[in-house]
């Protein structure tokens, strides 16, 4: 195939997928309905075509890239042929239609995965399952081709204009993937509660099926999100971790959710409980990836991620939400009759904790929810301006938020179906004594700090005594790899509340303007201004502070703060330079020239920063060995079965 | 029971979920950020000739009592091309345009004048981007209304069409 017919290539084998997906689909609906159970066979091989076709339209996407093919509208509306490789390489989904095929990609990819492994679930639906995953395809593939084309030509163009210099950061190589897996992730789930409303098939042996989807999405979204957080944090150069930005909160939102489903989808797989609660979740949890994609990358909010969408294809993908997540809708209320009601459990017990945990959920996803989109609301209606921040989110969700990690703590150390209140809190007594002797230390060293930090390190210290509970008195090599998740998780939980809690209270700032030779002080540090030059970068002018920070015993570090001045676009972009010590880390960010060579200069001292996002690791790690743990745990289910059978 | 309205109220709220993303969509809000340049002289720049027959341009060219356009622009710029026609329509209409070619070579921006034809009367070459940045000009094709104390009137983001036109000869001859 000649060269230059690649991008004409890339189209024709678009087209081929979404037939394929349209085939998969009919086919599914003919076999659900009873006709023809050959049908059935030729699901999972299309599924499989679909997702290899699918992919290999995403890969001919990046050659383009790559090669900086500028004769495709795409690429030359959004690299530039002077652009280090791995932004080209990751510019491919720095844009509306490369992340739009990336997204079905990973759709097609999580279709195949359930068609080729997915043997614990009843035949039929299995087959529900991928219809519905096909009916999720065709409409984004219908998006892609008429819509959206990422292969259109432009003629006369030789150099393009550039990327977002926001985005050109080796981040950008992996976050929207990573957070793209999460969503589509949550799509499985959905699929999965979809098929088994239309096949009458709510039972623990479902959820068990469903879990490690829901676990897998949800390992992806908590990493993305820790990244996102992160490279806010460090990129952004404003010294704050999580701005309560919609952004921010369209990605916590299906997270939240994910988490509510992931207890309950376990209290189901266990009790047989929470059936409608669970299915009704699976809707809410994929709705809410969905809606957050779609208010992220529509342009209704603005931020970085917001590529340059015109109105129509709003209108289009708002089109494509309304009849999937109200079509689950109304199929759910149609069919809630059909879902027996589930066992009935004692309040005390495991999954009476369970229970509170999931409201306790759902209600900080309401308040965040309400929190995003009522600004928005109110201007869509009234054009009247509000913007919704910090003081509302920390003042609503924070007291709720520690109240759910409190009923985290004491989950685990509860027995399934019955448990005694006095057992209880004897299990209890080791937890509150630690977060009492926290609390007394707190107030004694620190003095005076908000109420929340303080009470957030006090239930941090008993929530990490708590969740290493469980593996007392237990032999650990024959503990099961999933309650080491769920203890590494909730104990990564702690973790991470401790980082927080530390940053509010004691992080100490210090915004001075400073010349040449100027020495200031922050935390335990005296900071001198060595130093301010011109460095030239690979596509940017870089303007760069030295700066020398040492400690009373003489220890010394250099930083070099920057500011970036890209040329395509022109933009100015703000690198904090950070170092990380073993107690926390010290951050400092070169701001404005003022006139007489004077540059204003902020610095800030983080105590154990760090364990935030170090938490979000934990937390991450933990579902990843309980992923693993399931998954193995049920091979050795169909092993022993198999075995019994021969 | 379990058929109870109760379970049609996740159907309700998504509903007028996104009816408001839909109204939200189709009268966006008001981004509009009015240019700070607005009202203020034109910042001072340096636009040197790029080529031997054509003059380069800098701040001072602007105080001279005639109104005119000062045009944003690069050879590599796809919009740019598109522009230009609307650009050569304003100059027939006796209006004139300076350019300055933003991280622009001079081969490119000789080749990009012959073949889509030269509406300016000046063109320079803004090499590091400082001239647009001195503007506060965030991408190109960008247009600046400048009345004939060098002040400017107006700036337009983005490619002039047809009926753009108009308005701006109109915001010229209003003074």
């Amino acid at each position: 195939m000649p060269r230059r017919m690649l991008a004409e290539f890339g189209m024709a084998v678009l087209w081929v997928a979404a037939s394929l997906a349209l085939l998969q689909f009919a086919l599914g609906v003919a076999a659900l309905r009873g006709h023809h159970a050959d049908f059935a066979r030729t699901i999972a091989p299309l599924a499989v075509a679909q997702a290899m076709l699918c992919g290999l339209a995403m890969l001919v996407l990046m050659g383009l890239f790559l090669r900086s093919d500028m004769s495709v509208l795409l690429v030359a509306t959004n690299s530039h042929s002077a652009k280090p490789w791995l932004y080209k390489f990751a510019g491919t989904w720095g844009n509306h239609e490369g992340s739009m095929l990336l997204w079905v990609s990973i759709l097609g990819v999580a279709g195949a995965t359930v068609a080729l492994f997915e043997r614990a679930l009843r035949a039929d639906t299995k087959i529900a399952t991928l219809t519905v995953q096909a009916s999720i395809a065709l409409g984004f593939y219908a998006f892609l081709l008429f819509a959206s084309n990422p292969f259109a030509r432009i003629a006369g163009v030789t150099e393009g204009q550039g990327l977002n210099p926001l985005l050109q950061d080796p981040g950008l190589a992996f976050h929207p993937p990573t957070l793209y897996i999460g969503y589509v992730g949550m799509s499985a789930a959905f699929s999965f509660a979809i098929g088994a409303l239309i096949t009458r098939d709510v039972t623990p042996n479902f959820a068990r099926a469903m879990r490690p989807w829901i676990l897998g999405a949800w390992i992806f979204l908590t990493i993305g999100i820790t990244a996102g957080s992160y490279w806010a944090y460090y990129e952004l150069g404003w010294g704050g971790w999580w701005f309560w930005d919609p952004v921010e909160n369209a990605s916590l939102m299906p997270w939240l959710a994910a988490t509510a489903l992931l207890h309950s989808v376990t209290v189901l797989a266990t009790r047989d409980a929470l059936r409608t609660w669970t299915i009704m979740l699976s809707c809410v949890a994929f709705s809410m990836s969905m809606v957050g994609t779609f208010l992220v990358r529509s342009g209704i909010l603005t931020s970085v991620h917001s590529f340059a969408v015109d109105p129509k294809r709003g209108i289009f993908i708002l089109t494509l939400l309304a009849i999937y997540v109200c079509g689950a809708l109304v199929l759910f209320a149609l069919r809630v009759g059909t879902i027996s009601e589930g066992k009935r459990f004692e309040p005390v017990s495991r999954e009476g904790v369970l229970v509170i945990n999931n409201l306790l959920l759902s209600v900080i996803l309401v308040v965040v929810m309400v929190g995003t989109l009522y600004p928005l609301a109110l201007e869509a209606f009234t054009g009247q301006k509000i913007s919704v921040g910090a003081p509302f989110f920390n003042t609503t969700t924070g007291p709720l938020a520690l109240a759910l990690i409190g009923f985290m703590a004491v989950g685990p150390l509860l027995r399934w179906r019955h448990d005694e209140g006095k057992v209880l809190m004897r299990r209890l007594a080791f937890p509150l004594a630690a977060a009492a002797v926290a609390l007394i230390a707190v107030l004694c060293f620190a003095g005076a700090a908000a109420l929340l930090p303080v009470m957030g390190l006090a239930v941090a210290a008993g929530v990490a005594v708590a969740s290493v509970a469980p593996m007392w008195k237990r032999n650990l090599a024959r503990t099961p790899l999933f309650t080491w998740g769920m203890v590494i998780a909730h104990l990564g939980c702690a973790v991470s509340i401790t980082g927080m809690a530390a940053d509010s209270a004691f992080t100490q700032e210090s915004l001075v303007p400073m010349k040449v030779g100027d020495t200031r002080s922050v935390g335990a540090f005296r900071v001198t201004f060595e130093d301010v030059a011109q460095v030239p970068g690979p596509n940017y002018d870089a303007l760069q502070a030295t700066l020398r920070a040492e400690t009373s015993n003489g220890d010394s570090w250099l930083f070099k703060p920057a500011l970036h001045r890209f040329s395509t676009p022109a933009m100015v972009t703000n690198e904090a330079a950070i170092r990380t010590f073993w107690n926390g880390q010290l951050y400092v960010v070169l701001g404005d020239e003022r006139p007489g060579n004077v540059w204003v200069v902020r610095m800030w001292w983080k105590p154990f920063v760090m364990l935030i996002w170090a938490g979000g690791i934990m937390i991450a790690g933990g579902g990843f060995l309980s992923l693993i743990g399931r998954v193995r745990r049920s091979a050795q289910g169909r092993k022993a079965k198999g075995q019994a059978v021969s | 029971m379990k058929r109870s309205w109760v379970f049609w109220l996740p159907v309700v709220v998504t509903i007028a979920l996104f009816a408001t993303f839909l109204v939200a969509l189709v009268s966006p809000s008001d981004r509009t950020i009015v240019s700070q340049l607005v009202g203020q002289p034109l910042p001072t720049f340096e636009a040197p000739a790029a080529m031997p027959d054509q003059a380069g341009t800098n701040s001072r060219d602007y105080a001279d009592g005639k109104p005119r356009l000062l045009n944003v622009f690069a050879s590599w710029c796809g919009p740019c091309v598109a522009e230009i026609p609307v650009l050569l329509q304003l100059q027939a209409m006796g209006v004139e345009i300076n350019g300055v070619a933003v991280h622009d070579k001079p081969d490119d921006l000789a080749r990009f004048l012959a073949e889509n034809g030269n509406p300016y009367a000046r063109v320079g070459l803004d090499k590091g981007g400082r001239a647009q940045m001195a503007f506060g000009s965030s991408g190109v094709p960008e247009t600046f209304i400048i009345d004939g104390k060098g002040r400017v009137l107006g700036q337009h983001i983005g490619v002039m069409t047809e009926a753009d036109i108009p308005g701006i000869v109109a915001q010229l001859k209003g003074q």
